[in-house]
């Protein structure tokens, strides 16, 4: 017989999330991905001046800061088809690769490893053991016996206050937690070690930004970030040296601990890689501009369907009508009036709230699609991307661990990326690319100065009568665009279509599950009332619910939701 | 002697009230007593409610160095419910709450991040099935202190702006103002929330509050007050557009329609991420984010104030 499990709320995620599943034989038959937020931002934004939309919409998330400030600005750019100097694209750009290793590194070891990593268990752990064995997969300098030891000290007051706060009532000892206590103890070292460098790549945000989350620089047209190498207050040679170093510094620890940890933590739970596939549609966009227009890029872009490399088909540029023509949202199973499926210009969002209907509507997340297929976002659909069409960075840093996991007697294959576990290395080597690359534009950026160019702004006039934009980035958590819709200088429409909107869809009208739900079919689970693995495949989305939901609801009390 | 209890493991404390126990000539049925005391020491509880937000006030908190997150999480406070980093979910992380609530009763502070959805009886946010509304009442009700972070909390924030679909309020409008202090900012500096905790903690009381429950020694003065870039407007030195030449040379960004001259805080003087930085001094102007209904009121962004 089966049975229902709802876990309400989902922690360790942005946002209020609410996932139910059918259990039977121990595993999952049937899922259900429910989004419990509405804020009503884009409302808000009707009628106000498009060139302050990006201060609003940053806010939709700080977890993505930064995120919905560029797809914003770049939308408004789109629909005034105007260019951007080139200071400002490499700005943005160092903005951009800083803040995505920050939240790559947070995501895997503050929000995520705790579903793989027992702190108990690592009280166990013999340190020098454990310097043996980080030693012997990474040349990192800080993998000592001392460190090891300090933190498994630290470790050891903390639970023996008998407060240990965040962490009571996890999943410690929990059946399905299989790392020997050594390796939990590495990780439980990196864990806090995370924190200094999530910090430093934060910085480099902060330099050029002025202040994270919520950088305040970002503007139609340019950036504000003022350039003078001769000058006190402005982004001189000072600034750019701090910002080398830091880069530098976390480029080290993405490279030699965050990705190498993931390895070895993918290789000790190696059933993962078969588990949490999910659909296998991707969609990623282009990003990091090179030139004034968004026509060449250094990250690649597309769409793959059905999971197979060769039908890789590019997105070639910020205004490429295969991307403009082919996203629709439907909300057939979402708390609104179904007004059948729409293009995000002309979307529009009525509530009707029903109460979580499993066969009718269940969410407020709507359910977008292109060329009216689910599709999945995220590290995972940039890394295949980048295979397909043969990327150098990606191509060297997958064949890393490719390499690495051969090492510790596990075979990697593309594959195998297609999974719970494949979607945290992915985003682990993603990470590592934008390491290289945040200091490519950040040579790039002192090239340009170099040659006496100081422009970061073009001037921005808005036509009377109606203009319409898009504007893409690939966030940390996979494509996102804002769409608007200007009518003599006011907003008149604007829809965000996020990541986690694509990722956590409900069903659309030919009843077909999104990625979060598909991805769960088939996830063992061996305790039901501590639906460990369920956490595990939600988490590897690294989901954010405050960017997927924009719209609203009027209805009745949704009933008391617990692990049934 | 000087003991470190934060660093002692529980054998050790045990050790330690023995050894006073037996050194101050006291019968070992004292030592209940003296344990007492010394686990008063213990951390303060810390309940975190997040409502209608971005997360980006708990985000800000990963910028601090002083305390860093770790020794803060670890040391300083007892953090026993904040749905961001807590590793229990679903019916695991709601007895977490329930159970706080009732063991530290009437001792725990209450951080609160996000608005209070109030329009049809709060619906438009639900975290286990109950109402931000419901929730925000709740929880507060036992709570020694209610710290409300970031400009949502304390005054209703984004949401709130018009035309404020779902009535979205700040933590003191729907409870005694009494026990709130706001913290607020978009996001705000983490220093401000820190250190707020740590006043209270080292000097057994509340800092001194503005009119609108904001501590002084973060909110006490203008922006304008201390911005390095104040010379310039005595002299009537103005950037007039993005990249201009009185832009380039770190000339004021009033006439870019800065609010510092009507903002309270300390962005200038602590500034943020420790890597000395404000919006100001990258180039673009304040945008008045510690002001209540700084999304309305501040409108025009890029326009002088007069």
């Amino acid at each position: 017989m089966s049975q229902k499990i709802i876990i309400d709320p989902i922690t360790r995620i942005e946002g209020h999330l609410r996932i139910d599943v059918e259990v039977n034989g121990g595993k999952v038959i049937n899922a259900w991905s429910s989004a419990q937020m509405w804020r009503g931002i884009e409302v808000i934004l009707r009628g106000r001046d498009p060139k302050i939309a990006w201060l609003f919409t940053q806010r939709i998330c700080g977890v993505c800061t930064t995120v919905h400030a560029i797809a914003s600005v770049r939308a408004v750019e789109n629909a005034l088809k105007m260019e951007v100097p080139l200071n400002a694209q490499y700005i943005r750009n160092i903005i951009l690769c800083a803040h995505a290793i920050h939240d790559h590194i947070v995501h895997f070891y503050h929000l995520s490893a705790l579903d793989w990593v027992d702190i108990i268990s690592a009280l166990k752990a013999d340190p020098k053991k454990t310097a043996e064995i980080a030693q012997s997969i990474s040349d990192w300098s800080g993998n000592s016996v001392t460190y090891f030891k300090k933190i498994k000290e630290t470790l050891k007051n903390f639970i023996d206050s008998g407060q240990i706060g965040p962490f009571r009532n996890g999943y410690w000892g929990h059946p399905q937690m299989k790392l020997p206590p050594e390796v939990n103890l590495l990780a439980v070292a990196h864990y806090l070690t995370a924190l200094d460098y999530q910090l430093k790549a934060d910085q480099v945000v902060a330099i050029l930004g002025g202040k994270n989350p919520h950088i305040q620089t970002v503007i139609v047209g340019g950036v504000a970030t003022a350039i003078n190498p001769d000058n006190e207050a402005t982004l001189n040679q000072e600034r750019l040296d701090f910002i080398r170093e830091l880069l530098l510094s976390v480029k080290e620890f993405v490279q030699k601990v965050y990705l190498n940890d993931v390895i070895v933590i993918g290789c000790l739970y190696k059933d993962w890689f078969k588990i949490g596939k999910g659909v296998i549609n991707y969609l990623a966009v282009p990003d990091l501009p090179l030139d004034t227009k968004g026509t060449d890029f250094d990250l690649p872009g597309g769409t793959i369907f059905n999971g197979k490399i060769s039908n890789y088909h590019p997105i070639k540029s910020f205004n490429d009508p295969y991307f403009r023509d082919n996203v629709a949202e439907s909300v057939v199973h979402s708390w609104y009036k179904d007004i059948g499926t729409k293009h995000p210009w002309e979307g529009e969002t009525i509530p009707q709230y029903t109460d979580f209907q499993p066969n009718g509507k269940y969410s407020w997340v709507k359910a977008p699609r292109f060329k009216g297929e689910p599709m999945q976002v995220g590290p995972l659909a940039q890394i295949l991307m980048g295979i397909a069409s043969k990327h150098k960075l990606t191509m060297k840093w997958f064949n890393h661990c490719v390499e690495k996991a051969k090492s510790l007697g596990t075979k990697l294959t593309v594959d195998d990326l297609q999974s719970t576990m494949g979607r945290h290395l992915a985003r682990a080597i993603r990470a590592s690319v934008l390491a290289d690359l945040a200091l490519k534009h950040l040579d790039l950026l002192e090239k340009n100065i170099g040659k006496g160019d100081y422009e970061i702004w073009n001037e921005i006039k808005f036509p009377s009568g109606e203009i319409r934009g898009f504007g893409f980035h690939e966030a940390p958590r996979g494509a996102l665009s804002h769409w608007i819709v200007i009518n003599n200088g006011k907003i008149k429409n604007y829809q965000c279509v996020v990541p986690t909107t694509w990722n956590a869809s409900p069903r659309d009208e030919k009843g077909k599950r999104g990625p979060y739900e598909e991805s769960l079919i088939d996830n063992p689970v061996v305790e039901p009332e501590r639906p460990l693995e369920i956490l595990r495949t939600v988490h590897s989305f690294d989901p954010c619910i405050a960017c997927a939901v924009h719209i609203l609801n009027k209805g009745k009390e949704v009933k008391r939701i617990k692990v049934l | 002697m000087l003991i470190n209890l934060k660093k002692l493991s529980r054998r050790d404390f045990l050790k330690i009230c023995s050894v006073i126990t037996a050194s101050m000539g006291l019968p070992l049925s004292m030592m209940d007593k003296v344990f007492a005391s010394l686990k008063n020491k213990e951390r303060p509880t810390v309940i975190w409610l997040h409502f209608m937000e971005c997360t980006g006030c708990t985000e800000s908190l990963l910028r601090s160095t002083h305390p860093p997150l770790g020794r803060f999480l670890l040391e300083i406070v007892n953090l026993e419910y904040h749905e961001t980093l807590m590793p229990a979910a679903g019916k695991q992380a709601e007895e977490v709450l329930h159970e706080a609530m009732k063991k530290y009763k009437g001792k725990y502070i209450c951080v609160v991040e996000g608005g209070i959805s109030t329009k049809d009886n709060g619906i438009y946010c639900k975290i286990g099935g109950k109402t931000a509304l419901e929730i925000a009442k709740d929880v507060t009700k036992d709570a020694k202190l209610v710290i409300a972070i970031g400009t949502c909390a304390a005054f209703g924030g984004i949401q709130a702006a018009k035309p404020n679909p779902t009535g979205a309020v700040g933590i003191a409008d729907i409870i005694s103002k009494d026990k709130v202090i706001n913290i607020p900012g978009c996001p705000p500096n983490p220093y401000n929330f820190l250190a707020t905790i740590s006043y209270i903690l080292t000097f057994g009381k509340l800092p001194e509050l503005d009119e609108l429950r904001r501590p002084k020694f973060a909110y006490g003065r203008l922006i304008h007050d201390q911005c390095e870039r104040r010379g310039h407007f005595d002299e009537g030195r103005f950037a007039k557009a993005f990249g201009d030449e009185g832009h380039r040379k770190g000339y004021c960004l009033y006439k870019l329609g800065c609010k510092g001259p009507i903002t309270h805080a300390n962005c200038s003087v602590i500034r943020f991420c420790d890597v000395c930085v404000w919006p100001v001094s990258v180039g673009h102007p304040c945008m008045g984010c510690t002001e209540p209904n700084f999304w309305d009121e501040m409108e025009p962004f890029y326009k002088p104030i007069m």
